[in-house]
């Protein structure tokens, strides 16, 4: 996009993002109905969620454990009593009239997130990250509409960076650092398509070296990591142009249309809603206590990010590798295992190098993902240690790989079974040696005076002889020394 | 017994029909027969539920006949407000906007009284979302004082204090945000109770404003106001405001002792303008006290001024966003006509609220307006801090606050020509809704007029039992005793 960088010569971009995030609870976050993806619609309702007079919220505790997962993953604040507020609105999605959401006492501040950018770690802080219920759905055709309330009191947080995001291929890595925390933690499915993420973008631009913060739009309705970027590049560029011509840029809400690769202006600040935020008075403060604290800490995984440096430190992985293995939790877990289960610790690499390439290659070719692997970690770790320990060659090794995938047999005993063991031992492989040569006396004479391309052709006699099990390094050693050179 | 039971306390009905004295049925017809007779005038009545009374009642007599418990509350009538929320039985609050919706749930209260035995004869009238002190904000009748049927009953519970005391059921259920309970109790006659806030569920209460809501019931003696409230006291999961506290036996706590008991009178009150039959019967309410021992303690509870602005900021601003949800499309009416979604709202709305709830909507939508918060809720929110600090320093020095319920008797029909007016009806009731205390008003005497008058008792929290046992003391010694409204003008 250089017309893109011509813009931003002058120009630098600046973005906030708010990111919705449903939380994976069983049940609402104030009432017993289930949460469930693709139900008949107003299925999952009850008179809490229907709005019915006389009914009262009462908080889901497993959506503040998960928020909370979230906020120390994050190193936010947590606020040992944040409270609900209302934010009012009418709405058909809104059975109440108001939203429960937290407002000037959120449950966590001052957290951050780590993107990896270009094989680096780099910090985007975020402002808060507070509790709500999802509105419902509503659907226009026509002249009618229809509202769905499944999804109305699903648990949300609402996760706020800082405005120091400075590129929309910073923001979508934002989203997909973000998408991978929550995976990660077990928080949220995540799943963008069916709406269990979302993103508002508060985008602006100010003249290179200003430190004022320009006039920002709210970009709405921006539900893939590639819309991330769409929607930003454009309305950066959009801003840029105006600009440039000496317009102004008005606050205001902008949706973004994804199949026209536009945005439409919504509302402006003058029109605004007053949400007459106020505490939930049906609501007691939430209240995050020490034991509560206490399980969260103890169950939290090692973090993503942290996986990545410690990958590249301990183990001498490439910030590439190091990268795809955390990009999914059970992938990390994966190495991990393995890489306890095999003796040394030397081995990362190796063991990297057979994870992303062969067993990846064989699940990726059967349509699988790593959570439904048929070799277990230790079982690759045991077949790494064959070849590193040269009962059979790197060649054999991947045959074996193969065998063992299919099959589900143990590497050490197909090897048994197949003898195809490495022979190593120099006695016998001399005498291998000596027939070759002597079987190939006028070829021994050609090399002697200088054809050294035949030096791969008494390889592959001894590997013949053999069935390809000798091994290569002490092979060659010998062959030298028969050979005279 | 074949005689009328409609003046049996709720203690004599259960009893008598425990012991076979009178059947269940033989006690809800009576009730039926005497609210087809006098409601006719009083209107306290939005809805009989004479079908579901006869089954229960039969089902009651059946379980006497087979030997089986009967629950405490075992074939006692008993009437609830119309906020309270009713499976399958009409429930509206007083609204046109409820027109029509029938709920599909039991209010906790209603649940719990079920569970105790008692029989739910119907559903009585209230000012519209409980917003009101008369029952005249009703959108559907207005319910009379049996006392003088030229007057009003009080309210918001209008309809349940005028049918305990007219003998149309033999205890009801009000609901309590700055008096409701206990002013039509004082205007009727009856003994109201405001338990602490927590003590009972509000899961089924149709909220008017959350944090200060309160139910409790309305009784012709103060031993059947310890029986119901002990059957509908208690913790609630669905209410995360309710209380985690053991529900005692209240009716033990009626020893007719209140020797040493410290009884405060708050020069606030006193000050005020009160009428001199008011002041001439608390007075005979203090005496009686003080012949059995009690002591009188003279105190201060110097916030009481800005306990009604506090309240008209907190209550409309709760109910401003609480009544948010009635715009005609899940429940109640819809307005034909409209022209798109806003206009929907806007006329639903327009023509399913009274004039009463849209003076407090918008009063309680400017007070949360952006940028007014801390002007006014949170500036409110620190004067209940204040009131309710009053309070407990009071109570380092006394076990009880005894005060008027009211400034007047029972007043005319349009006699408040302001709202203001009508506000001001309230301004002994406010502080202890501010405050979360519990709250009751007993009976202490008839103007010359014929009117009753109530004396209101405050305690600490949850102790209600402190002021059944005080309220027991004075109902036996300056209650009506058998005076009964004659129910002429």
């Amino acid at each position: 996009m250089t017309e893109l960088a011509d813009l931003l010569e002058h120009w630098e971009p600046v973005i906030g993002l708010e990111v919705h995030v449903q939380l994976a609870t069983r049940s609402k976050a104030f009432s017993p109905s289930a949460v469930k993806f693709g139900s008949p619609p107003n299925s999952l309702t009850d008179p809490v969620v229907l709005g019915m007079p006389g009914t009262l919220p009462v908080f889901n505790q497993q959506a503040l454990a998960l928020a909370l997962r979230l906020g120390v993953a994050t190193e936010s604040k947590i606020r040992a009593r944040s409270r609900f507020a209302r934010k009012h609105y009418f709405y058909p999605d809104q059975p109440k009239g108001y939203q429960i959401s937290q407002y000037d006492e959120p449950l966590c501040e001052d957290g951050h997130i780590d993107l990896i950018l270009g094989g680096e770690v780099r910090r985007v802080r975020l402002q808060r990250i507070h509790l709500e219920e999802d509105a419902g759905k509503n659907t226009h055709t026509g002249a009618v509409s229809h509202v769905d309330l499944n999804r109305a009191g699903v648990p949300l947080v609402e996760v706020v960076t800082a405005p120091e995001i400075y590129s929309s291929e910073e923001a979508a890595e934002f989203m997909r650092a973000l998408h991978r925390l929550v995976r990660w933690l077990e928080i949220s499915e995540a799943d963008m398509e069916k709406g269990q993420m979302r993103c508002d973008a508060n985008v602006s631009v100010r003249r290179r070296g200003e430190d004022r913060l320009g006039t920002r739009t709210e970009l709405k309705n921006i539900n893939s990591f590639r819309f991330v970027q769409n929607a930003i590049e454009h309305e950066i560029a959009r801003q840029v142009r105006l600009l440039d011509e000496g317009q102004r840029i008005i606050q205001e809400t902008r949706l973004w249309d994804a199949e026209r690769g536009a945005s439409e202006s919504m509302r402006s600040k003058e029109t605004a809603e007053d949400y007459r935020y106020f505490p939930d008075p049906d609501l007691p403060p939430v209240v995050v206590d020490a034991p509560l604290m206490g399980g969260i800490l103890k169950s939290l995984p090692e973090l993503p990010t942290q996986r990545f440096v410690r990958y590249q430190k301990t183990h001498g992985l490439a910030a590439d590798d190091a990268r795809t293995l955390i990009s999914e939790r059970s992938l990390a877990e994966y190495f991990d295992a393995a890489v306890k289960a095999h003796p040394g610790d030397s081995s990362g690499r190796m063991i990297a190098n057979w994870l992303l390439t062969e067993l990846l290659g064989a699940l990726n070719a059967d349509g699988k993902t790593i959570d439904d692997t048929p070799m277990p970690a230790a079982r690759l770790s045991e077949l790494i240690r064959l070849v590193e320990d040269g009962t059979i060659s790197g060649k054999i090794g991947k045959e074996i790989f193969e065998e063992s995938y299919r099959t589900g047999e143990a590497p050490l005993a197909i090897v048994e079974r197949r003898g195809v063991q490495q022979i190593s031992d120099e006695a016998a492989l001399w005498e291998i040696v000596e027939q070759v040569v002597s079987a190939n006396a006028k070829q021994a004479e050609a090399y002697a005076s200088g054809k050294d391309g035949l030096f791969g052709f008494f390889v592959g006699q001894v590997m013949k002889a053999t069935q390809g099990r000798a091994n290569p390094v002490i092979t060659s050693d010998l062959l030298h020394k028969r050979l005279g050179r | 017994m074949s005689g009328p039971t409609e003046w049996l306390s709720v203690t004599e009905t259960a009893q008598k029909i425990a012991s076979g004295e009178v059947t269940a049925a033989r006690v809800v017809e009576n009730y039926l027969a005497r609210i087809a007779n006098v409601d006719r005038e009083l209107n306290a009545y939005l809805t009989v539920t004479s079908d579901e009374a006869r089954k229960a009642a039969t089902e009651i007599d059946r379980k006497r006949a087979a030997n089986q418990p009967l629950g405490p509350l075992g074939g006692v009538p008993i009437a609830l407000k119309d906020n309270l929320v009713t499976k399958g039985t009409a429930t509206t609050a007083g609204s046109k906007i409820l027109d029509g919706w029938v709920p599909p749930f039991d209010g906790a209260v209603v649940e719990k009284l079920r569970a105790a035995g008692a029989i739910i004869l119907g559903k009585v009238n209230c000012d519209e979302f409980a917003m009101g002190s008369s029952t005249e904000r009703s959108a559907f009748k207005k319910t009379k004082n049996p006392w003088d049927t030229s007057r009003v009953p009080g309210g918001s519970s209008g309809g349940s204090s005028a049918a305990v005391a007219a003998g149309l059921c033999a205890a009801s259920l009000g609901t309590d945000t700055g008096g409701s309970i206990r002013q039509p109790a004082a205007f009727c006659g009856v003994v109201g109770m405001k338990p602490t806030y927590g003590r009972v569920s509000r899961w089924g209460v149709v909220a008017f404003a959350s944090s200060l809501d309160q139910v409790g019931p309305l009784t012709r003696t103060v031993r059947d106001s310890a029986l119901v409230l002990e059957a509908i006291a208690g913790l609630d999961p669905r209410d995360s405001t309710s209380l985690d506290a053991p529900v005692p036996r209240y009716v033990d706590s009626l020893t007719g002792n209140v020797k040493g008991l410290k009884v405060g009178i708050p020069h606030e009150y006193f000050d005020a303008t009160i009428d001199d039959e008011i002041r001439a019967a608390i007075e005979k309410a203090k005496a009686a006290l003080v012949e059995r021992g009690a002591i009188l303690v003279d105190i201060s509870l110097p916030n009481t001024a800005h306990a009604l602005p506090a309240y008209y900021i907190v209550a409309p601003a709760e109910a401003s966003s609480n009544l948010a949800r009635y715009d005609g499309i899940r429940f109640g009416k819809a307005a034909s006509g409209a022209k798109n979604l806003l206009d929907l709202y806007m006329k639903s709305r327009g023509s399913g609220f009274g004039p009463e709830v849209k003076r407090r909507i918008m009063l309680g939508t400017y007070a949360l307006r952006s940028g007014y918060y801390d002007a006014y809720y949170k500036k409110a929110q620190q004067i209940r801090t204040l009131i309710k600090r009053d309070f407990d320093k009071a109570f380092h020095h006394v076990d009880v606050v005894l005060t008027p319920t009211t400034p007047t008797a029972a007043f005319r029909f349009n006699s408040k020509a302001t709202p203001l007016d009508m506000y001001l009806a309230d301004i002994f009731t406010l502080s202890c809704n501010l405050a979360g205390l519990p709250g009751m008003s007993v009976p202490c005497g008839l103007t010359v007029d014929g009117l009753p008058v109530g004396v209101q008792l405050m305690g600490k929290p949850l102790d209600e039992a402190t002021l059944l046992r005080t309220a027991d003391v004075i109902e036996a010694a300056v209650g009506l005793g058998n005076r009964r409204p004659g129910g002429r003008s």
